[in-house]
């Protein structure tokens, strides 16, 4: 029994940091994908150059983690906001089939250009001395970096569920979801507000990225090799929510973590053989609005 | 029953629609140039033969994608699961001394199609996002399981000992490829007459419908749900005789077979020849091999950028691929 214990308390603690890494990267998908129908294989895209960024200001610049991260935030929901006006605003009315390879033709482009400009080798982040050690919780000791984590994760949840239900912004946003064509006819900018949704997706992303960068390892296919787990959580948490892909990134990352410890050979299984059956049970998602 | 048709509009010449599928379904003189092409690479470039034979297995390949996506429009980034399922069960058999090949291909066909069909049924039932996560999640899933299974698979070393019995009893196997290569190009021969036939009949034109209009297919009592579980089953049967063809004509089978990476480039593939059209195959896939051959020979670290870049390009500019374009071009030289 005090063997059981603490294996659990360990599952969890991980499993809701990974889940909460999970989380900030995928939202904006979600949102993307609410909003416009959007396939876009290429979030993870964001999310790698997030983490790229902010690794190398801090190794190679010296700047520390705070700032790093902000210049990366700053700078990747710039770049994005470009190409969606440049591009992806052309495939709005395209078929999925051209979204679907306009995106991956992004990622093919993005693993010559990461391994052009940091090569092919992962990237470690060096953690602040802040964020390094263990902190004292209820007489157990656990990470600071990743109760860091969990905390920012639900903060950021948090602050998004409140900009969406409490703000004029989100009831925009809202209404653009449920109803593109009625929302524009009562005057909704709905190009600027997905604009806007587009750059604030991507950041969370790139914020994702850099912060996540030693639970999510960063390199060239980066974007590629956790695709499938963006998308699960968008997936069965359901299009254009932000409560969904939370409760689905935290079900995914606590139990991809304790089949990963509890059956490391076949671990991989039981995760997907559960999002078949959820999928098979509700196909439009477990938590979505509809 | 047969309305009649106002008067202003009846004319003598109006097509019934028998006609209009015979004459869809009638050979076209053009049709036979793929193969022309291929009889005389066969001549003239005896060397290259076991290259020939990859295009070949490549085409077959991007033809049952094309039978799922380009006319059930289905989006799938799993196509590659089958490919590789048809390959490891080509392999495996000739390992343990199934070493006929035409029988060990219809094996292979039954497995992945089944494996298709059972997969089918699941996926789907969803629609968008959702059907792209779990065709990306049954590639994943079968790779990982080739994977751990190292000891029948041979895991991330790639199955290897294939021996083959001589094709028929009579021909055997060379050294320059010959024989592989006549046989991928009557098997593609076989599969092409077959898919031919398929989206000309009924069965191929409510696939059109359910592609076209999925609410009036619905509306009509279209049993949509099954046609399109067939139609996956049927793309999984014929890319599993591909990968099957791999198999057999490379005498290995590496765990790449089942990837995101093969997904993907059957999908540019198809997407360069042109969706939908059946030829888009034919002209897509050496178009591709012969574009990454040049690419990672001028840039063998950054290659991928350009196939990246060639694309978006496609997308935004050239939709339809090269089949697309040149309809483009024929009509205007037409006006």
């Amino acid at each position: 029994m005090s063997q059981i214990l603490p294996a659990i308390v360990s599952i969890l603690f991980h499993g809701v940091a990974y889940a909460m890494i999970l989380y900030v990267v995928s939202v904006g998908l979600s949102v993307t994908m609410g909003l416009m129908g959007f396939a876009n294989l290429a979030h993870g895209v964001f999310a790698m150059f997030g983490g790229y960024i902010t690794v190398n200001l801090m190794n190679d610049y010296g700047v520390p983690f705070l700032p790093a991260l902000v210049v990366a935030v700053v700078v990747v929901a710039a770049a994005s906001v470009v190409l969606e006006r440049l591009l992806y605003a052309k495939l709005y009315n395209a078929g999925e089939i051209e979204q679907v390879l306009f995106t991956i033709g992004l990622i093919f482009m993005s693993i010559a250009v990461t391994k052009f400009l940091w090569g092919p080798s992962p990237q470690h982040l060096t953690l602040p001395d802040s964020l390094k050690g263990e902190i004292q919780i209820l007489g157990r000791s656990f990470p600071t970096y990743r109760a860091f984590i969990i905390v920012l994760g639900c903060v950021i949840a948090f602050s998004l569920w409140a900009a969406i239900e409490r703000t004029r912004f989100g009831a925009r946003i809202r209404a653009s979801v449920d109803n593109r064509r009625m929302a524009k006819s009562v005057g909704i900018n709905t190009d600027r507000l997905f604009s806007l949704s587009f750059a604030l997706g991507s950041g969370l992303a790139a914020l994702g990225g850099g912060v996540g960068a030693e639970i999510l390892a960063i390199h060239p296919a980066y974007a590629i090799e956790h695709l499938v787990y963006f998308l699960i959580v968008v997936s069965v948490g359901g299009m254009g929510s932000i409560r969904g892909p939370f409760l689905a990134a935290l079900l995914l990352g606590v139990s991809d973590t304790a089949c990963k410890y509890l059956f490391p050979e076949i671990g991989a299984f039981f995760i997907y053989v559960a999002l078949f059956a959820a999928l098979l049970w509700r196909p439009a998602g477990l938590f979505g609005r509809a | 029953m047969v309305l009649p048709l106002p008067l202003t509009r009846s004319k003598p010449t109006a097509e019934s629609p028998v006609e209009f599928m015979a004459r869809s379904h009638r050979l076209r003189w053009y049709e036979l140039l793929p193969w022309v092409v291929a009889a005389g690479a066969f001549l003239v470039y005896p060397s290259y033969l076991a290259l020939g034979a990859q295009v070949m297995i490549m085409v077959l390949f991007a033809l049952s994608l094309d039978l799922i996506m380009g006319y059930a429009g289905i989006v799938t980034l799993g196509h590659a699961a089958f490919f590789g399922v048809g390959a490891y069960t080509a392999g495996l058999l000739a390992v343990h001394g199934w070493g006929e090949p035409i029988s060990a291909l219809f094996v292979s066909a039954a497995v992945a199609g089944v494996v298709g069909a059972i997969s089918g049924y699941i996926v789907l039932r969803t629609t968008g996002l959702t059907l792209l996560m779990l065709t990306l999640a049954v590639v994943s899933m079968l790779n990982e399981a080739a994977n751990k299974a190292g000891s029948i698979t041979g895991g991330a070393d790639g199955l290897q000992g294939i021996t083959l019995q001589p094709l028929l009893g009579l021909f055997r196997f060379d050294l320059y490829g010959r024989v592989a290569y006549i046989y991928c190009a009557l098997v593609l021969f076989a599969v092409w007459l077959l898919v031919r036939l398929l989206v000309h009949s009924p069965f191929g034109r409510s696939l059109t419908g359910v592609r076209e209009n999925l609410v009036r297919m619905h509306a009509i009592g279209a049993p949509v749900h099954r046609r399109m579980v067939t139609a996956y089953a049927i793309g999984a049967a014929l890319a599993g005789i591909a990968g099957a063809l791999q198999a057999q004509t490379t005498q290995f089978v590496a765990l790449n077979v089942m990837s995101f990476d093969l997904s993907g480039a059957v999908l540019i593939m198809l997407i360069l020849g042109g969706v939908g059209r059946l030829y888009g195959a034919f002209l897509g896939a050496p178009l591709y091999m012969v574009a990454q051959d040049m690419l990672s020979r001028l840039d063998p670290v950054y290659w991928f950028f350009w196939i990246g870049l060639l694309l978006v390009m496609v997308v935004m500019f050239a939709r339809g691929g090269v089949l697309g374009v040149g309809d483009v071009i024929w009509h205007r030289l037409k006006k």
